[in-house]
């Protein structure tokens, strides 16, 4: 009988912001993510700086000292490509940092889109291109196969996993929305609608986004959140099934929840006392979907993600600015392609980033609610203005290396 | 002369006008003390006498607003005077002060106010002074409200003084005909003074094709750009623009929409492009001045002036001079002067679709209109304007018209 176990998987992000890029840039410069100022929110180099010291090298210096006193402590991660990129350029001992913690042996690379792109929904081709280079980039830089696939925002439907089958993963992580699972728990593996052998984890959202979002909420009844009050409600959950898939971004320790609310030391308490008692372990992502058969069939027809009430992908795709956004940029795929030139190809694979996207959106930009909206622009209508002339400028460049080939 | 306005502080199209039209009387003998709301220098106005009503800059014109500086305040003003000019109204108060101390030092022969902002000033003028009061109107509150009603108190100030004046000016038959509809003044103290186009200020003036290297290089895959180089307003009717280009783009695929400017409409007409589906064919400048101006109108083959009401109109005008074929509602007076162009009413957003397609469509059609209207825009002048001016004060000065 296995032992109950914590998986612990953290999403390491950050995308390339385009600058205020106007119609007198466009075909002139290309240096879409290249902010000037080095004040600005837009600035890459500044943002990586910013959370660099705020969140990865203190959060990875902890992870390891974690891994270091608890042998049986693990965790996973799903780093993106843009994210590499960035700190190969302006951080390159945060990516050593990242290298450390996996020669421990004990901490699981999950992969996904190397652009951290919605390319599933728009692109077969370009989605499974962006899911080869990722894999390809963590086997040069970390030494490690991935096994386990996200999609970007975890947006999950019946087909991704059928893809994800057939591409030769053994798992795949999605949410745990109650609607889909009705009276079910999300602490068992599952096996996803049509297919035969891949174990779909889902996300506890409970407890996951009791950390994520609530542990610096002083309004919350359970402020301020206690490691012993955590390990009581774990034991609770655990109470239906042997798993609490804990699912969040890396960020939450030390950007999203700053230091000084305590997040780093709760974090250290947390896993201390969970792993006092010798019935509790962790386990990375394959490794759970090693140890549990699936206990059942789960069926998501329609796309969920881990985003919002909603749970759906209205936060990118939900007016129709977002839609014309990705509607053009992805029509330019294959004129991008054939022109071979790998800095445009790449250009327009960094605009594929979900966030650009996400900036747009108006859904609480229209409440007045701009405090829940992270974005580094005055407002989605900028966020869009300055996205399609870097669209544009793309579709000049393929037009100046030849023409469009039809 | 009372103004709001000249260049380069001008923010559209009353400083061009008073500007010229000034010039040209200036020219022609007429001795002319200018008075504006703010102080800042016009370095290419030597033909006249500058005043300026307040200490403000040009930006403050408009009043200061809740959130400029107490102490910019205070430096600039006297503290009894703190607050007053914290919106148009009291930058208006002042304005009358002022006019009414230069009638101390200078005796005019004829009181010419632009507008409903200095007409309280020209009637005070003209009761203090006993000269005869014209206003010059180049825009009514009907005109700037586009299809709502407008503000209570500006339509009171517009209907004083079109009462007041001894004579009135019109840009347009379009705005005579609202003055006497609306405001209820005798057709025949209207006087209609189209305005000009000074075809010199072009002169010195080459195209650089790569200000808008993106547009160009679509025109050369056989594109058609289409620009309108307005303030995003509701009065500039620019809603019914873009449904009108998302119709044209259904029949026609290679549309390109120019929308030079800026405004408060800005991010509405941004999600409109996006609703209707045609986000990558429409592309915003954002304010543009000098090189960037001027080079929108050289770049684009049709300009669109889609206003819901136009007084005037002199962008038409000076697309016109840029070899653009010309598009503008039947509510925008330019269209009284111009005769080789399209015209439409601002909601019939077919027929628009239906005249771009068709000049985009047919390179004879679009090579007739913009030779043939070179024509009709150099019949008007600025010298013209003026004589006409000066006729006018004549009559009045002699009570021709009683």
């Amino acid at each position: 009988m296995s032992k109950r176990g914590v998986v612990l998987y953290l999403h390491v992000h950050q995308p390339l912001r385009v600058r205020k890029y106007s119609i007198f840039d466009t075909a002139t410069n290309h240096d879409y993510f290249s902010d000037p100022d080095f004040a600005s929110e837009r600035n890459n180099q500044a943002v990586l700086q910013k959370v660099a010291d705020k969140s990865y090298r203190p959060m990875n210096a902890l992870l390891l000292k974690m891994l270091q006193q608890h042998p049986e402590f693990k965790v996973s991660l799903s780093i993106t490509g843009t994210f590499i990129e960035q700190c190969e350029q302006w951080a390159p001992d945060v990516l050593d940092s990242f290298k450390e913690l996996v020669r421990t042996g004990r901490v699981e690379i999950v992969s996904e889109t190397y652009y951290h792109s919605l390319a599933f929904f728009y692109s077969r081709d370009e989605f499974e291109r962006q899911v080869d280079t990722h894999r390809q980039k963590i086997r040069e830089l970390f030494g490690v196969e991935t096994s386990v696939f996200r999609n970007t925002e975890l947006a999950y439907n019946n087909e991704l996993a059928q893809w994800a089958e057939g591409y030769g993963f053994k798992g795949i992580l999605a949410e745990g929305w109650d609607p889909i699972l009705g009276w079910r728990s999300p602490n068992f593996v599952y096996r996803p609608e049509g297919t035969q052998n891949i174990g779909l984890l889902l996300k506890n959202y409970r407890l996951s986004d009791d950390v994520a979002f609530r542990f610096s909420n002083k309004a919350w009844e359970a402020w301020p959140l206690h490691a012993d009050t955590y390990h009581a409600w774990m034991d609770a959950s655990l109470q239906n099934g042997p798993i609490a898939n804990l699912f969040m971004d890396y960020e939450t320790f030390g950007e999203h929840q700053w230091e000084d609310t305590g997040i780093f030391s709760f974090f250290e308490a947390f896993i201390g006392q969970w792993l006092s008692d010798p019935n509790n372990t962790f386990y990375t992502v394959s490794e759970a979907v090693d140890a549990f058969d699936a206990q059942g069939e789960v069926s998501m027809p329609h796309t969920v993600t881990w985003a919002d009430t909603e749970r759906d992908l209205t936060a990118w795709l939900g007016n129709s600015m977002q839609q014309e956004a990705l509607r053009h940029l992805y029509d330019l795929e294959h004129d991008v392609m054939l022109t071979n030139d790998i800095d445009l190809i790449g250009d327009w694979r960094r605009l594929q980033t979900s966030d650009h996207v996400y900036y747009m959106c108006t859904k609480w930009f229209n409440d007045g609610d701009v405090h829940a909206y992270f974005s580094p622009y005055e407002s989605p209508y900028d966020a869009f203005l300055y996205f399609m002339n870097a669209v544009r400028d793309i579709r000049w460049r393929v037009m100046t290396h030849g023409g469009f080939y039809g | 002369m009372l103004g709001w306005e000249l260049p380069p502080h001008n923010s559209g199209g009353l400083g061009v006008a008073c500007y010229h039209m000034s010039k040209a009387l200036a020219l022609k003998g007429a001795s002319i003390d200018f008075v504006v709301p703010y102080k800042a220098t016009h370095p290419e106005i030597d033909f006249m006498r500058i005043h300026s009503a307040t200490p403000l800059s040009p930006l403050h014109r408009y009043g200061m607003g809740a959130y400029d500086s107490k102490f910019f305040e205070e430096s600039l003003l006297g503290g009894e005077e703190l607050g007053d000019v914290r919106d148009i109204r009291g930058v208006q108060r002042k304005y009358v002060r002022y006019v009414d101390q230069l009638l101390d030092t200078v005796q005019p022969d004829a009181i010419h106010a632009h507008d409903w902002l200095t007409i309280e000033a020209g009637m005070h003028a003209k009761q203090k002074s006993g000269a005869p009061l014209i206003v010059h109107v180049h825009a009514t509150e009907f005109d700037r409200s586009g299809e709502e009603y407008g503000n209570p108190v500006v339509h009171e100030i517009e209907y004083q003084g079109l009462m007041m004046a001894d004579r009135i000016i019109a840009v347009s038959n379009i705005t005579k005909s609202l003055i006497v509809q609306r405001y209820g003044i005798p057709a025949d103290k209207v006087e209609v003074i189209h305005n000009a186009l000074d075809v010199d200020s072009f002169a010195n003036y080459t195209y650089d094709d790569s200000t808008y290297r993106y547009l160009e290089t679509l025109k050369q895959e056989g594109y058609t750009i289409v620009a309108t180089v307005t303030r995003f307003t509701i009065q500039k009717g620019l809603t019914h623009f873009l449904k009108a280009a998302a119709r044209a783009s259904e029949k026609y695929d290679k549309f390109v929409f120019l929308l030079a400017g800026d405004g408060e409409q800005r991010d509405e007409l941004l999600r409109l492009s996006a609703d209707f589906g045609i986000a990558d064919k429409v592309v915003f400048t954002g304010f543009v001045r000098g090189k960037q101006w001027r080079d929108a109108y050289s770049v684009a083959d049709v300009f669109v002036m889609s206003s819901v009401s136009e007084p005037f109109g002199l962008t038409a005008l000076e697309a016109a001079h840029h070899d653009n074929a010309v598009i503008v509602t039947r509510q925008s007076g330019v269209g009284e002067v111009l005769h080789s162009i399209f015209r439409y009413d601002f909601w019939d957003t077919d027929v628009l679709a239906d005249q771009l397609v068709g000049i985009a469509a047919s390179r004879s059609l679009k090579y007739e209109l913009t030779q043939s209207v070179k024509h009709e825009y150099a019949r008007i002048s600025w010298a013209s304007v003026a004589d006409r001016c000066l006729q006018l004060y004549q009559r009045v000065k002699e009570k021709a018209y009683a």
